[in-house]
């Protein structure tokens, strides 16, 4: 029993990993309609930023939203300067230029620096939290924290706000969005900045774990693009919480079901699994086509 | 997530002037392995075997609008057959070919089933993790006396028959070229009549195809099935090219190579698989030439590059430029 | 021009001739080599998902532009040709093609990992061009006699794994063992070696065995497993990531196993400091090279030599990671190879003189372990060394291990 608990904490831990990275795949998609697969790598790079100006002596908290800034303006840049030109084309030509991306940044870190693993600080104490008889560490929870603050704003963004209304309908009808006033051009742009500095965050909340290296997000992506899907991908709750339930499904199933061989492919089953009984997540809105 | 590329001019439209520029292509492919070295006739081989492997995707995710991040996987099961075929039971390589393109069909068709109930992104993901798990299933322990696990198989390289005075590696360049053909003719004839128009209106518009009468559901899944056996058709001859299949040759990576092979070579179009193969066997050579230090970023500037300038793949830009010139001298193109 | 001169001048050109022909008798070249260059094949994963090793190929290529710089080997320069594979076998055979058949290159070195070797393993065999020294550690690399164009250099996995095994036995033979491995080649081999050598008791002493994949995020699931066995030995058999990953959560969560770790992912600077030092205490490795950042080698003169060569040749190189140790020993030994070789540049006698090194120690190997290979033993390195880690530094116990 003891040995379960440990399970399923260890995969909370990691299912909150998986929530970070997910909220960046939903903000672009409410802001684009499009899964960005350089999601996790321009993640990566931005927490080699963050670890560049703590290196430098800058103290972790002005160097942490130096860092969401810093992305912000690439995440704008990258939209303006290189996705905008493709904007017309079809869509896989779209999801090519993402993976240029892709392998551009995964490529431009290991030359710049490096491929050994770094030590990412946490903002949070070393000590180990006990909860009854078991342990987080601070970190874990802290990190688990931060996803939660970022989805309460990201909810309350596209809830309540002005801009986060005309987001959305940018996204969702550019035609009549022009019509009605909206700049839908700086709209994707602003949706480009947000997800890169909510995956900025989620860097730099799973590097102190996972460490930093290039391909420290290869991984955690798939994941994260699974999380997003299982919890409803317009639904920024669902994908924290589809991140969530990822996580310990996978490890339960890897410790007590079939071992870890295959534990991937098989949660990945059970996914699909769940997505063709309902195709728009567990929490996803049901879309209705309009003939 | 759709997928609407531009609908490709009828491939029904074949005029004389096109069968002999065909015909004087066919003789220059022909010809070519005598006229370079033995490796390049071995990497032009390997380009035909993609051009199979692009065209069996293009079929599913250019005509019929179903996308597929894990065709890798067809490719791997194509190659193992073909290798465990010819290491464990001494059949003869010409026969492992179809045998993999049977078994693929099936697995693709299967595959397809519960496929059916996912579209876009959803697709993406379920297709995403096939591609994923597929190494892992081929290392599974159970699995090691037939797929000799994570150290593979190592296969024998066909001799050249009836004593023909060609080398091995010029022989084996006209036997997947003569496969590549039949194929080819077989997708040609398949997607100019009612099959492909159907595919292509199934991809534009669901809805009112289901309307006027096209079972979408056995369309789509057949679509899954004979591009699987297309692709698996390509892995085994793969196999036999390289003479080597491990787990590692089928990474999520071979699969996404896949897909950018589709969308540079052009969607939707027989040729743009020709065109992808050459792209995705080429090009990553360009940029390790270019840099040591990061060839994955050439390659990513690459991939933008072309799609900046031919956000149609090279397909579409043939096809715009040919419209040019036909404009321009009246019509007197060979298209 | 009398008749005598004419007689003088033709003994003179005949002489002449005599001698320029004996002198090429002395000289033997294959495609490749020529009075002014060696030329060297290598297929290095630059790109993909190894692209962490790609630097073995940097170093290796900035070690011989020093050497050529120093004037070449014998007066000959080494013309060093890398390519990318992507750590692809279909790939690594299209460039050992290339390497062979267009860039006609006197031999392939070093080319790397197990995969890609093992796809090109029969081609470089059939072609009878060498297969020198390649950068993995399987087992199968040492097979004169069914593959004598192929010859490996580091220990192999599963020599390691009979070390910790009969390190087990002999101080807590009533062990329960935990291991973690990573699912492919390289960790089942290590692991096959721990389990021939544990015999039939590994059946009862192994309680527990886990694997991880490459693209999980975290070992941490793996871990609690592991605890949860009860197992008091814990055998670690992880890249240098996820080797760090395990270090720091065996010791997190309150687990104290006596805890092998594996070569791969003992480097003190790209295992045990992200790690964490004080978690890292008592680890048990073997080791065959020098540590670069264990404090034990700072006034030794290999190692000072190393670290000038790095600043001055691959500044961009990171010196904390072990694969730039390794591929400067292993260009050693390939130098010492070529110099042994003289003028007698054929791809066989490259074959005889990498399988007549004797007693030959780069100056980034152990104290005590030495480079000996024969024409039946193509496995240079085979001695390692136990080694405990005491907070600073990796104390070696015990005597060197193997031959």
């Amino acid at each position: 029993m003891d040995a379960f608990l440990n399970q399923v904490f260890a995969g909370l831990a990691t299912g909150g990993i998986y929530a970070s990275l997910a909220l960046a795949l939903v903000m672009i998609y409410q802001a684009t309609h499009h899964v960005n697969f350089a999601q996790g790598e321009i993640a990566m790079f931005a927490t080699y930023i963050a670890w560049t100006l703590i290196n430098a002596g800058v103290p972790y908290w002005p160097a942490f939203f130096l860092t969401v800034a810093i992305a912000f303006v690439l995440g704008v840049l990258i939209e303006r300067i290189i996705v905008r030109p493709v904007e017309r084309a079809p869509v896989l030509s779209v999801v090519v230029v993402f993976i240029g991306l892709l392998v551009i940044f995964n490529s431009l870190a290991g030359w710049i620096y490096t491929y050994t693993i770094k030590v990412f600080p946490s903002p949070f104490p070393k000590e180990p939290v006990h909860l009854g008889s078991h342990l987080f560490s601070a970190h874990q929870i802290g990190a688990v924290g931060v996803t939660l603050v970022v989805l309460v704003l990201l909810y309350a963004f596209f809830r309540f706000t002005p801009l986060g209304l005309a987001m959305r309908a940018a996204a969702q009808n550019p035609d009549s969005s022009r019509l009605v006033g909206i700049r839908v051009g700086w709209m994707l742009a602003l949706g480009w900045g947000l997800a890169a500095s909510i995956g900025a965050i989620a860097g730099m909340m799973v590097a102190p774990t996972v460490y930093l290296d290039p391909n420290m997000m290869a991984g955690i992506l798939l994941y994260a693009f699974a999380s997003a899907l299982v919890g409803g991908i317009d639904n920024p709750g669902g994908a924290v919480l589809g991140g969530f339930i990822v996580g310990v499904l996978e490890n339960l199933l890897g410790a007590y079901v079939i071992g870890n061989e295959l534990k991937l492919a098989f949660a990945l089953v059970l996914i699909v699994g769940v997505l063709v009984v309902r195709p728009s997540g567990l929490f996803g809105r049901v879309h209705v086509t309009r003939v | 997530m759709t997928i609407k590329p531009p609908v490709s001019a009828d491939p029904s439209a074949m005029n004389k002037n096109r069968i002999i520029a065909l015909v004087a292509l066919l003789l220059i492919v022909c010809a070519l392995p005598f006229m370079v070295s033995n490796y390049r006739t071995f990497q032009l081989t390997l380009v035909l075997v993609y051009a199979i492997a692009l065209l069996g995707l293009n079929i599913l995710t250019g005509y019929n609008g179903q996308i597929s991040l894990g065709h890798g996987a067809f490719y791997a099961i194509g190659a193992y057959v073909a290798a465990i075929l010819m290491d464990r039971f001494g059949v003869p390589y010409y026969l492992t070919v179809p045998v993999a393109g049977v078994v693929c069909l099936a697995a693709g068709f299967l595959f397809g089933l519960p496929a059916l109930r996912l579209e876009g992104l959803y697709l993406a993901l379920a297709t995403f993790a096939l591609g994923v798990s597929m190494p892992q299933v081929l290392k599974e322990k159970h699995l090691e006396h037939w797929t000799g696990g994570v150290q593979g198989i190592v296969i024998i390289k066909p001799d050249p028959p009836f004593g023909l005075p060609i080398n091995q590696d010029q022989w084996l360049y006209y036997f997947t070229l003569a496969v590549l053909l039949v194929m080819f003719l077989l997708g040609w004839n398949l997607l100019r009549g009612r099959v492909g128009r159907s595919l292509v209106a199934i991809r534009d518009q669901p809805i009112a195809a289901e309307a006027m009468g096209v079972n979408s559901a056995l369309y789509k899944s057949l679509a899954f099935g004979v591009s699987a056996m297309y692709t698996g058709v390509a892995g085994a001859l793969g196999a036999i090219a390289v003479q080597f299949v491990a787990p590692d040759s089928f990474n999520i990576f071979l699969s996404i190579t896949f897909l950018v092979g589709i969308v540079i070579g052009g969607l939707a179009s027989i040729p743009g698989a020709i065109y992808g193969a050459i792209f995705i066997q080429f090009v990553p050579n360009i940029a390790d030439q270019i840099s040591k230090a990061a060839p994955w970023a050439i390659y990513g500037v690459f991939l933008i590059g072309f799609m900046y300038v031919m956000p149609t793949g090279v397909a579409g830009a043939v096809r715009i430029a040919w419209a040019r010139i036909k404009r321009k001298t009246g019509g007197a193109g060979p298209t | 021009m009398s008749t005598r001169q004419l007689l003088v001048s033709a003994t003179v050109i005949a002489g002449l001739a005599l001698g320029a022909s004996s002198a090429l008798a002395q000289k033997k070249y294959d495609t490749g080599a020529t009075d002014k260059e060696i030329k060297i094949g290598n297929i290095m994963p630059y790109s993909g998902p190894a692209s962490a090793y790609g630097t073995i190929g940097k170093v290796q290529a900035a070690y011989f532009k020093k050497i050529n710089e120093e004037g070449g080997i014998n007066g000959r320069m080494i013309n060093f040709v890398s390519v990318d594979d992507g750590y692809s076998p279909p790939k690594a055979v299209e460039m050992a093609r290339r390497l062979v058949e267009q860039d006609q290159v006197l031999f392939v070195f070093q080319s790397l990992g197990t995969p890609s070797n093992s796809a090109i393993h029969k081609y470089m065999n059939a072609k009878k061009v060498p297969q020198l020294f390649v950068a993995t550690g399987a087992t199968k690399w040492n097979d004169p006699q069914h593959f004598p164009w192929t010859m490996g250099w580091q220990p192999n996995y599963q020599t390691e794994g009979t070390i910790y095994a009969k390190h087990i036995l002999q101080t807590k033979p009533d062990a329960k063992i935990a291991v973690l491995y990573q699912n492919d080649d390289y960790g089942k081999d290590l692991l096959k070696g721990l389990e021939d050598e544990l015999g039939a008791k590994a059946k009862t002493l192994i309680v527990a065995k886990v694997s991880y994949e490459t693209s999980d995020p975290t070992v941490d699931s793996q871990i609690v497993q592991l605890q949860g066995s009860g197992a008091n030995v814990f055998v670690n058999i992880a890249t240098p990531k996820f080797s760090a990953m395990a270090i720091r959560k065996t010791y997190d969560i309150g687990w104290k196993p006596v805890h092998y770790v594996n070569n791969v992912g003992a480097s003190i600077g790209s295992v045990l400091v992200p790690a964490g030092l004080e978690k890292s205490v008592g680890l048990i490795t073997t080791a065959y090279l020098k540590d670069s950042q264990d404090s034990a080698w700072k006034d030794d003169q290999g190692m000072k030599d190393w670290f000038a060569f790095m600043a001055k040749y691959y500044p961009d190189g990171n010196v904390k990671d072990a694969s730039n140790v390794y591929g400067y020993a292993v260009a050693q030994t390939l130098v010492q190879v070529l110099k042994q070789c003289g003028d007698n540049l054929t791809r066989e006698n490259v074959m005889k003189q990498a399988a007549s090194l004797k007693d030959f120690a780069p100056t980034l190997i152990l104290p005590g372990i030495k480079i000996n290979t024969s024409a039946t033993d193509f496995a240079p390195i085979q001695a390692e060394q136990l080694a405990r880690f005491d907070g600073k530094q990796w104390v070696r116990f015990g005597e060197v291990l193997g031959k």
